[in-house]
């Protein structure tokens, strides 16, 4: 393997970057929550590539435990989501004001 | 050139761009289809550096599996809604782009500090951390090391899916004093 392993660290830095922007900027609760699954992406690719750099597989394990914690955090968020939508009728973050001071 | 550079100056503006397109698209529909593209970059890079039992989760797990979810419940919402393009903060917007773009930058300088640019993987990686192949290379670390661990995900996995059992489900239950406040109109709305 002849890519430097900075340039997967860099295309998951940019991955991230991008899911922040899509949590911080987009109001559909749907699509921060798919920017969230960006970020837990872009960092499960850094964990593969420090894993590869440092040749051995504690990081792959590792990435596999946070896929693992993803699809219990995707399966309960959607259901938060669904309930939310039932009572509010609606699935943009700016509704939910129940919470406001 | 070698083969996993060719693929990765394809694979990876596809992957960067797949992320832009699923930020900048109204649908949500194709922002998850876009989203699909990019777990798939994603999945080619694990190829790349080694890890084919993760690439095969990768495309099982979460373009399978989590992708399908995410449509059903847009689906399950309806789709033809627009997203509001009122700010209820000032700024917001730019706010989040600027902090977002400062994220990537320090990022990028941390492995630059960190790694360096020039710092190539071990050569002997399948001889050594990959031997007899990857899936049973990670089993063995998975199954003396990581036992505990793996257990403790299998209780997590069983937790989860009763709390979506608890939370899907449309039982009649009393109402509590936040539900109370949110059925009355907002007075400052009035």
């Amino acid at each position: 393997m002849s890519t430097p392993i900075a340039y997967f660290l860099v295309v998951s830095a940019m991955l991230f970057a991008i899911g922040t922007i899509g949590v911080l900027v987009r109001k559909n609760a749907l699509i921060i929550f798919m920017s969230v699954e960006l970020q837990l992406n872009a960092v499960n690719l850094s964990l593969v590539a420090f894993s590869r750099m440092h040749n051995n597989l504690n990081g792959q394990v590792l990435a596999f435990f946070s896929m693992v914690v993803a699809a219990a955090e995707v399966v309960v968020g959607l259901a938060i989501i669904v309930t939310v939508y039932r009572r509010r009728r609606s699935a943009s973050v700016d509704d939910l004001t129940v919470l406001r001071g | 050139m070698a083969v996993d550079t060719v693929v990765f100056w394809v694979f990876g503006p596809i992957s960067v761009g797949s992320a832009i397109a699923m930020l900048l698209q109204r649908n949500a529909v194709h922002a998850a289809l876009f989203l699909v593209v990019n777990f798939f970059t994603i999945a080619v890079f694990y190829l790349v550096l080694g890890a084919s039992f993760l690439f095969a989760v990768q495309i099982i797990v979460y373009a399978g599996a989590i992708m399908v979810l995410f449509l059903f419940v847009i689906m399950l919402l309806g789709v033809d809604r627009g997203e509001s393009l009122v700010e209820r903060i000032r700024g917001q917007r730019v706010i989040g782009i600027v902090l977002g773009v400062g994220i990537a930058i320090e990022l990028i300088a941390a492995v630059r500090a960190g790694v360096g640019f020039a710092r190539v993987g071990p050569a002997a990686f399948d001889a050594v951390a990959n031997r007899g192949g990857n899936a049973e290379a990670i089993s063995r670390v998975l199954f003396r090391d990581y036992f505990f661990p793996f257990e403790a995900t299998s209780v997590l996995l069983i937790v989860a899916a009763i709390a979506v059992v608890v939370l899907a489900s449309r039982r009649r239950r009393l109402t509590t004093r936040a539900e109370v406040v949110a059925q009355v109109p907002d007075e400052e709305a009035a």
